[in-house]
């Protein structure tokens, strides 16, 4: 057992799988010589060669395509997005033929590829280097979504997603990168991918959120909880499809919920959690469903004090659950 | 000036009724007794008669509003009453109408958190339901004293929860000494011990009350757990009568049960014999039932016991013979009564068992046709049964179900025959009754029912 770093457990995973099965390949903007811009791959040139450590072109759309046709000929892509906010020119490749190969070929073609893409802010990263793409992803039947939040289930869930037949959208929140450490076994093992998992046990208020805002979250019921609050915190970490038992399961643990993530508000992924609440659950709730989002804006601001605006702090979400509390 | 007409009370435990129709609209002029609509309820449709002559001013409960009873349903200006100047309502109306604006805008000033105390939200509700806790009394420490479901759940872990517990019932009713004299004992038993006895005013608050709290007991019932293939269907104000009474009748009663076979072989032969004559005289079937409701009733006046009610440290024996009788239809159970069945020959049973099924069936049941039972026969084998075991028609003492008549071999001196064989089982209230009264009543009927045959006189 060793404490590593959120983007550790990227690379620790990465490697133990390109060291497991030769059909394991990373792809992607620097991902070879360079080990990656923020490190993820670091190393795995050295140890694997040119060949399953592959520099593409400036492409998206092509690091995606190349991954598709590779998975189809029985090789595992792991492609990286170097910036999650660059994964639109790739939309075509990841919805409209990876997601739907197993459906479209009748069961004889399949993707087992991964596509992984740093996305969130908190990084003074400005427009195009901090959207959360969640959303625009997560009505693709085909396509799973899995986004953990500590070093533990990075490493097991980006495991089990390379160990998967069927496509992945690997999401990474890049503030956690460095940020987050966590304890993470030395023997194999990996995370379930559909299972949402409580982070912490409460009883006065619900909060479901994944990612960076999953541990803002963390803190503030630790603050919380020397007002006698308690605070009930559930990780989806699976966006797609969601884990609904697990959501009813945490929504009537105290029938108050708060949905919280850093990505827009309208429209978004959160919007989704409250339906399953309120079809599934809705005679365990005890006050209307709250969500803290980032404000319908078009992306986070580059400037120090607007990025702050945007995003959900320590103190918005300690405000939100007393809200609940009190209510 | 007119005149508020109310929702009467149609029926003991009714407390609301839907109005159906109007048969009069506004400005039409009616007679005293005119029927004024006509109201649905859960024991009865009924018509509404005006108790005055006079004009129709306001219709104020629409068709399809359910009104509780005692409810305003329409005005009449009386004929002969000397008009208030037009302007009075009106100007009135305003007067109430402005009262309320201001009290509305007062609220909207006061803080929005003084408002939450009756903001139940789903989960207090269905908690307070499944533990019949009466939120009223309950003291919320939510925003604006909200009850909050942990509330709940720290009174319920406690064990203090405040039950739902019906109201006090009136002790002084003069009105029913004045019209009842001769009831004056029963009225008295019924002041001791509330709902059993029948003195009309008397039970009428008493099941009142029972009525207004009776449906949160079937509603505590916990929700099964549903899959998704399974489907819920709304319970009609008639099911909720039934099933009130059905708990009520089970949770309050000892019900004890025996059964004795009856030979009615020569009943068969004497009823197939007479039933051709029969329709052609009277227009309608003769079936087997009258005759065993004649038995019964022989025989309920041989054994008091059996046509009496419990009331506590007392029991009363009730004088009339009113003999209820189950008429099925396709969605409901009804009881409609045969008052002074014992006045009745079995013709004259046979008709009043044909009028009542006939206006259970049409819906045209009035409200003194289902009041006032004394005793309940129950005639299951009409659907084949041949054994059953009757719920007690609550407060009666005792219901008797008559089962198929069948073809059986059985021994007669020693020799195997073919006989019609009938079953007859009794449910009984075990604090009233016991074996021994109830099976020598029981061999009574069947005495009866074996002796009827040739010669039994049908009118």
């Amino acid at each position: 057992m060793a404490e590593i770093t959120y983007i550790q457990a990227v690379n620790h995973a990465l490697r133990e799988e390109m060291e497991r099965d030769e059909k394991v390949f990373v792809l992607g903007e620097d991902v070879g010589k360079k080990g990656g811009v923020f490190r993820a791959t670091e190393g795995l040139y050295e140890q694997f060669g040119e060949s399953r450590a592959l520099d593409t072109p400036l492409s998206e759309s092509a690091i995606a395509g190349v991954a598709v046709g590779a998975s189809l000929y029985g090789l595992r892509p792991v492609a990286e997005m170097q910036f999650a906010d660059f994964i639109m020119t790739a939309i075509n490749q990841i919805v409209n033929e990876a997601a739907k190969m197993r459906y479209r070929s009748n069961n004889d073609w399949f993707c087992p590829l991964v596509v992984r893409a740093p996305y969130g802010a908190g990084v003074h990263g400005g427009l195009y280097h901090s959207q959360s793409i969640e959303a625009m992803f997560n009505s693709v039947p085909g396509l799973k979504i899995v986004a953990p939040s500590t070093p533990y289930d990075v490493k097991g869930l980006l495991k089990a997603s390379i160990r998967s037949d069927d496509p992945i959208l690997f999401l990474e929140h890049k503030r956690c990168y460095r940020l987050i450490k966590g304890e993470v076994p030395d023997e194999d093992y990996t995370v379930p991918i559909g299972k949402a998992e409580v982070k912490r046990e409460g009883t006065d208020v619900t909060v479901i959120s994944y990612g960076l805002m999953l541990h803002h979250a963390l803190e503030a019921a630790e603050k919380l909880a020397k007002e006698n609050i308690s605070t009930h915190i559930l990780d989806l970490r699976t966006l797609y499809p969601l884990d609904q038992d697990a959501i009813v399961e945490a929504a009537a643990k105290t029938g108050k919920v708060l949905l919280l993530n850093e990505d827009n508000r309208e429209g978004g992924l959160l919007g989704e959690v409250a339906a399953v609440i309120a079809e599934k659950a809705f005679f365990e709730l005890d006050a209307p469903i709250q969500r803290l989002t980032a404000p319908d804006i078009p992306a986070a601001p580059y400037a120090l004090p607007l990025e702050k605006f945007f995003m959900p702090d320590k103190d918005q979400i300690e405000r939100a659950i007393r809200e609940l509390a009190e209510f | 000036m007119a005149t508020k007409v109310t929702m009467p009370q149609l029926g003991e435990s009714v407390t609301e009724g839907t109005i159906n129709q109007w048969l009069v609209k506004e400005g039409d002029f009616v007679r005293k007794y005119d029927t004024l609509c006509e109201v649905t309820t859960d024991k009865v449709n009924a018509e509404v008669p005006s108790a005055y002559e006079g004009t129709i001013t306001e219709i104020i409960a629409r068709e399809g509003e359910t009104v509780e009873v005692g409810g305003f349903i329409c005005s009449i200006a009386e004929a002969g009453v000397e008009d208030q100047p037009s302007n009075h309502q009106p100007s009135n109306h305003q007067a109430n109408g402005s009262v309320e604006e201001t009290e509305t805008r007062q609220n909207k000033d006061v803080p929005k958190a003084e408002n939450m105390k009756k903001r139940y939200s789903p989960a207090v509700l269905k908690l307070a339901r499944e533990h019949e806790i009466d939120l009223e009394r309950v003291q919320g420490t939510g925003r604006g004293g909200r009850i909050t479901r942990k509330d709940l759940l720290r009174l319920i872990e406690s064990g203090a929860v405040p039950k739902k517990e019906p109201l006090p019932i009136q002790e002084d009713h003069p009105a029913s000494n004045a019209s009842h004299p001769s009831t004056g004992t029963h009225h008295a038993t019924a002041r001791d011990d509330r709902p059993q006895t029948e003195t009309p005013s008397q039970t009428r608050g008493a099941q009142f009350k029972q009525a207004v709290f009776a449906p949160s007991a079937i509603d505590s019932e916990k929700m099964p757990s549903l899959s998704d293939e399974d489907e819920l269907v709304s319970v009609s104000n008639v099911r909720k009568a039934i099933a009130q009474r059905m708990v009520k009748s089970k949770q309050e009663i000892p019900h004890a049960w025996t059964m004795v076979e009856v030979d009615a072989t020569n009943l068969v032969q004497y009823r197939d014999k007479i039933k051709d004559t029969f329709k052609r005289k009277e227009g309608i079937s003769l079936t087997f039932l009258p005759f065993f409701i004649k038995a019964v009733v022989e025989a309920l006046k041989e054994y008091p016991p059996m046509n009496a009610q419990w009331a506590g440290d007392q029991i009363v024996l009730k004088k009339a013979i009113n003999i209820s009788v189950a008429v099925a239809t396709e969605e409901a159970l009804y009881v409609p009564v045969i008052h002074q069945a014992d006045r009745k020959s079995i013709a004259g049973l046979a008709h009043a068992v044909n009028d009542l099924v006939h206006r259970t069936k049409t819906g045209r049941l009035r409200q003194e046709d289902v009041q006032g039972g004394t005793f309940t026969v129950n005639n299951t084998g009409t659907f084949g049964s041949v054994l059953s075991e009757p719920v007690i028609n609550h407060p009666q003492a005792a219901i008797i179900s008559v089962e198929k008549i069948v073809q059986r071999p059985v021994i007669i001196d020693g020799m195997i025959a073919v006989r019609h064989m009938v079953n007859l089982c009794l449910s009984f209230d075990h604090r009233i009754l016991d074996g021994l009264i109830v099976l020598r009543f029981l061999d009574s009927v069947k005495r009866k029912v074996e002796t009827f045959g040739e010669g039994t006189g049908l009118y």
